[in-house]
């Protein structure tokens, strides 16, 4: 080990004296296959020219990702100096200390700008620990030119038992159109995340305040009968597959009557290029149960972090720095048009009249991010923090065994009574293990 | 292969030959058809088989999105490098295990290939501390090492079964003339081995080629091989089957026109001794 | 098994082999035996070490040993006993998929027609595939039930599209890997089968033998060592399926194609939680070798032969 340290130092200052003579230096940034992060990609050279800084990408699939860097940053591997995480990860590593603080950032850099509640996902006591490269919320997406052939008039806040009936409404299976469709694949950041959204929409809450998980209420009981009813009456052959990704590609081909889903992806159903139903696409507010004051708290953003192993925090905070700044955004405006900037981070960005005009969603968007509350993501009285997560380690783990059961209660594997008592069970043990009720 | 067929016969074992084969290969061919068309004629209902646009766009976008041949560089050091690294160190241990065995022998050839049973992802944790410590992560001599230790013991029981074929009594007409050790391996074993070494050879750069758990949680930017970059075309957002099959063109491309061309080496000695 | 000294080389290996010669053997044995020692040792150690600690990557400070409590925690998973099976019968599927079919594909490519060599080449293609690409093409290009090529099928003959990775998860896994080692299967039977001597063929054939009769009596016995081979090689990279499954369904849904390495890689890679995971690990090298244990004394005898 000493002889590492040595190794490090002697590392160190060879890079020192080689960056004080020519800026050659070279950062490693992992990031996430979405659109948006390899768009960003195709601008690196104009960084490398600024500022002398070359730049090396890995880029993988979410899972494979967040594997890659969670085991790199939690053994000090130091594999990158750029790591693209989600609001999820931010608090719990900051809390680690294996994030570098983002609290020296140039002036013109503008922090204020962030929306505030991006800006306080992303912190810790006040300090910002990851800069958002993009953010989202969640949102109904609807074809108008459907709706209006089924006689619908799709409220902007509508209730769920209005979004049910406008599914069945939508309904054409003979011509492979589908009401509704929704996450089904296994994964705590695929349908648990909706399915977290859409509980918390109907009441419900994970954990009491004694940390006694909660999918024996009625609360639960009802978020996935109604999901389950919808899927299996409105929804898409093989659902229990279909994640983000899947859905998209799907609303795309004008398969979906409504999407539920991220923000973001407006951006993508209304691209011209990408979409067949890019010109009748409506936007609603995530929907909530009659008397429930909740539209699901749904609050992620793609964010930049430099981890604390990193050999090179200043030239990674520069590259942060200049992939989540104003300049960036206006940059891909001017090459791509303003619909292709990477939305839900700045108030500049919502309060510019090129957008607004260019992104019919953009107002919804804002809505949906302003709405949310990350402290009280549940009606009722909880112990965590979250949105449509649970802001503690162990949620990866449980998130995903939870929706296994979910997925296989789609699929038709086994019944909704049975997926929501394995949920419980493996919950409480995996909740009990980690010693939470006991203080 | 004296016995007479009629014609009529043939006729029919190549058809249903043909037909089968072509089946088998089917889901590769499909994956090159699509990676030449547009990403909306590769979901297209009916899908056309032949008659669309060919185009080329597919593999430029991908080349433009990822440094191709430096992960095909990485692939082509890690799979060779690891294999012949393993033979020569598997070399003379097969030798001695087939020419000069002991009681042990069978013994320790089966704890050998037992230790092929370690999951990797059970053993994940240690190494990467490991390599941490020395220094190795995302470095190809590291790679190279992994992907050596874990096909060692293939390689050996190929070349054991591969030597123990070769008769003995040419080794004792060897001795008789009083060639020692080394040159009876050197002029009289080598030349006889060298098929067996050959499709050893190949069998395990097609397995090092291919290993996707190693080579994807070991690496990052510099070392990264093919396994890597088909990482970052799978689900990504929107229409992509038509990119994703032209990356996966590209990575299998190098190892199966090598296959095909070496067919014949592969097999000659492909036998574990399981052939008299 | 037992006598390794039957090997031609080995005859006169005893009669010959001098102090001298032995010694050697030894020194040239001992770089691999040192390798791969260390690399079952080190790792297997560490492992076994952390299997006794609690220890949680997303959780640093003090790992404190907890005796077996990892073992006791991932033996009553709910989802051990399913992975069992799992991993038993995605083995066992795809022995049997890959044996019987190598057989009759071995039969039909000994035969005389034309294009012989290119026949071949299309046939062993799938094993030069990477498993990666192999289930991502699966799963995206033919099993998909909106966009994938046998839903055009399905619809085409007026069929329910079939969701295949849902309905049928371990079934689809199956055929996938079945496809994968189908080929090499396929080469060693033949090659196997190449090596038979026809005259044994014909001299049955004129005593009047059924086709059916000769081949139950004389090419399959001639076969039991090639097949053993075929056996013992694949289930060896069977155990540790991953890749396929970590694509295609992710385990699911439910745990129905979730086999022992995919929990273990719930545990190291989803919940970080190395002390579970080590010890899911040793659990698995115990299975797995009890696994080549019952092997060898099935038909470890064939290779002897």
């Amino acid at each position: 080990m000493s002889l590492k340290r040595v190794l490090g130092a002697t590392t160190a200052l060879t890079l020192c004296s080689a960056a004080a003579f020519a800026q050659d230096t070279t950062i490693t940034i992992a990031t996430v296959n979405n659109g948006d992060m390899i768009r960003m990609q195709g601008y690196t050279d104009q960084f490398t020219e600024e500022t002398g800084i070359g730049v090396e990408w890995v880029t993988l699939e979410e899972n494979v990702l967040r594997q890659r860097v969670t085991q790199d940053i939690a053994t000090g591997g130091g594999q990158f100096d750029v790591m693209t995480i989600g609001t999820y990860e931010v608090p719990i590593w900051a809390n680690q200390e294996w994030l570098a603080p983002l609290d020296d950032l140039p002036e013109d850099y503008n922090v204020d700008d962030l929306l505030p509640a991006v800006r306080e996902a992303l912190s810790v006591d006040g300090t910002l620990y990851a800069a958002p490269f993009y953010g989202e919320s969640a949102m109904i997406m609807y074809r108008t030119d459907l709706a209006e052939e089924a006689g619908i008039d799709m409220p902007d806040s509508p209730t769920w038992s209005e979004v049910m009936s406008a599914a069945e409404a939508m309904t054409d299976k003979e011509n492979d159109i589908y009401g509704i469709c929704l996450r089904g694949k296994p994964g705590w950041g695929e349908n648990m995340a909706f399915l977290t959204a859409m509980a918390n929409s109907y009441g419900a809450r994970w954990f009491d305040m004694d940390w006694k998980a909660q999918f024996d209420s009625e609360d639960w009981t009802a978020t996935l009968n109604d999901y389950l009813t919808m899927m299996n009456e409105y929804g898409p052959p093989g659902a229990s597959s279909n994640g983000f990704n899947e859905n998209l590609s799907l609303f795309q081909q004008g398969r979906c009557g409504m999407w539920i889903d991220a923000t973001v992806a407006a951006g993508f159903v209304t691209d011209p290029d990408e979409s067949t139903v890019a010109d009748s696409v409506g936007f609603a507010q995530f929907p909530n149960k009659e008397g429930v004051d909740n539209h699901g708290n749904w609050l992620w953003a793609w964010s930049l972090a430099v981890p604390a192993s990193s050999d090179d925090t200043d030239a990674a905070k520069q590259f942060v720095a200049w992939a989540t700044s104003q300049e960036y955004t206006q940059l891909v405006a001017e090459d791509e048009g303003w619909r292709a900037a990477p939305p839900g981070t700045r108030t500049s960005l919502y309060e510019n009249e090129e957008y607004q005009e260019a992104a019919p969603f953009a107002e919804m968007t804002l809505e949906s991010m302003n709405a949310v509350d990350t402290q009280a993501p549940s009606v009722q009285e909880i112990p965590y923090t979250g949105a449509q997560f649970v802001a503690i380690p162990e949620f990866q783990g449980i998130g995903t065994a939870v929706g296994q059961q979910f997925s296989a209660a789609l699929a038709g594997q086994v019944d909704a009574e049975t997926a929501l008592s394995n949920a419980q069970t493996s919950t409480q043990r995996e909740i009990d293990r980690a010693g939470y009720g006991e203080n | 292969m004296a016995r007479a067929v009629s014609n009529q016969r043939k006729a029919i074992n190549t058809a249903v030959a043909w037909i089968i084969a072509l089946l088998i290969f089917f889901p590769i061919l499909w994956t090159i058809l699509t990676s030449f068309k547009t990403e909306a004629e590769a979901i297209a209902d009916p899908p056309s088989f032949l008659f669309f646009n060919w185009t080329l766009d597919n593999y430029t976008t991908v080349q433009a999105r990822s440094d191709y041949f430096g992960h095909f560089w990485n692939s082509v050091v890690i799979s060779v490098g690891s294999t012949i690294l393993g033979l020569i160190i598997a070399i003379p241990s097969a030798w001695a295990m087939a020419f000069v065995p002991g009681k042990q022998t069978k013994n320790v050839l089966m704890w050998m290939l037992s230790t092929k049973m370690l999951p990797p992802v059970g053993v994940l944790v240690p190494i990467y501390l490991i390599f941490r410590d020395v220094g190795l992560l995302d470095t190809r001599f590291g790679l190279v090492i992994v992907l050596m230790l874990i096909n060692l013991p293939i390689i050996i029981w190929m070349l054991y079964s591969y030597f123990r074929e070769i008769p003995g009594e040419i080794l004792e007409a060897a001795r008789m003339d009083g060639a020692g050790l080394r040159s009876e391996i050197l002029y009289v074993l080598t030349p006889m081995a060298v098929p067996g070494i050959a499709s050893t050879l190949l069998l395990n750069i097609i397995l090092a080629w291919n290993e996707a758990f190693w080579t994807l949680t070991l690496t990052a930017a510099n070392s990264a091989p093919l396994t890597a970059f088909i990482a970052s075309y799978s689900s990504p957002e929107g229409l992509f089957y038509a990119k994703l099959s032209a990356a996966s063109t590209m990575a299998i491309a190098p190892i199966l026109i090598m296959g095909w061309f070496s067919q014949k080496q592969l097999v000659r000695g492909l036998t574990f001794g399981a052939v008299k | 098994m037992t006598d390794p000294g039957r090997n031609p080389g080995a005859d006169l290996g005893g009669d010959m082999a001098t102090q001298h010669s032995r010694s050697a053997a030894r020194v040239m044995i001992a770089p691999s035996v040192i390798l791969l020692l260390l690399w079952m040792l080190v790792p297997l150690g560490m492992t076994i070490y952390f299997s006794l600690l609690r220890y949680n990557l997303l959780m640093p400070g003090a790992n404190p040993f907890i005796g077996f409590e990892n073992y006791a925690y991932f033996l009553t998973d709910p989802a051990f006993q399913a992975a069992i099976w799992n991993t038993l019968i995605l083995v066992a599927g795809v022995l049997f998929i890959t044996v019987v079919g190598g057989i009759l594909i071995a039969l039909l490519l000994d035969q005389p027609m034309w294009g012989q060599g290119l026949v071949r080449i299309l046939v062993i293609s799938p094993f030069f595939v990477m498993p990666t690409v192999s289930a991502l093409v699966w799963k995206n290009m033919f099993m998909n039930p909106v966009n994938g090529l046998f839903a055009h099928l399905f619809e085409f003959i007026g069929l329910q599209p079939f969701d295949f990775l849902s309905q049928a998860p371990l079934a689809s896994i199956i055929g996938i890997v079945s496809w994968q080692w189908l080929p090499f299967a396929t080469l060693i039977l033949l090659t196997a089968m190449q090596s038979l001597d026809s005259e044994q063929i014909e001299a049955a054939e004129m005593d009047g033998a059924s086709p059916f009769s000769r081949f139950w009596y004389i090419v399959l016995p001639h076969l039991s060592r090639a097949i053993t081979v075929v056996i013992l090689i694949q289930t060896i990279f069977l155990l540790s399926i991953f890749a396929e499954i970590f694509v295609t369904t992710a385990g699911g849904p439910g745990t129905a194609s979730t086999n022992l390495t995919f929990l273990i890689y719930l545990e190291s890679l989803q919940r970080f939680d190395v002390g579970t995971a080590s010890a899911g690990g040793v659990v698995a090298i115990i299975l797995a070798n009890i696994v080549a244990i019952f092997l060898m004394r099935m038909i470890g005898k064939n290779l002897d032969a």
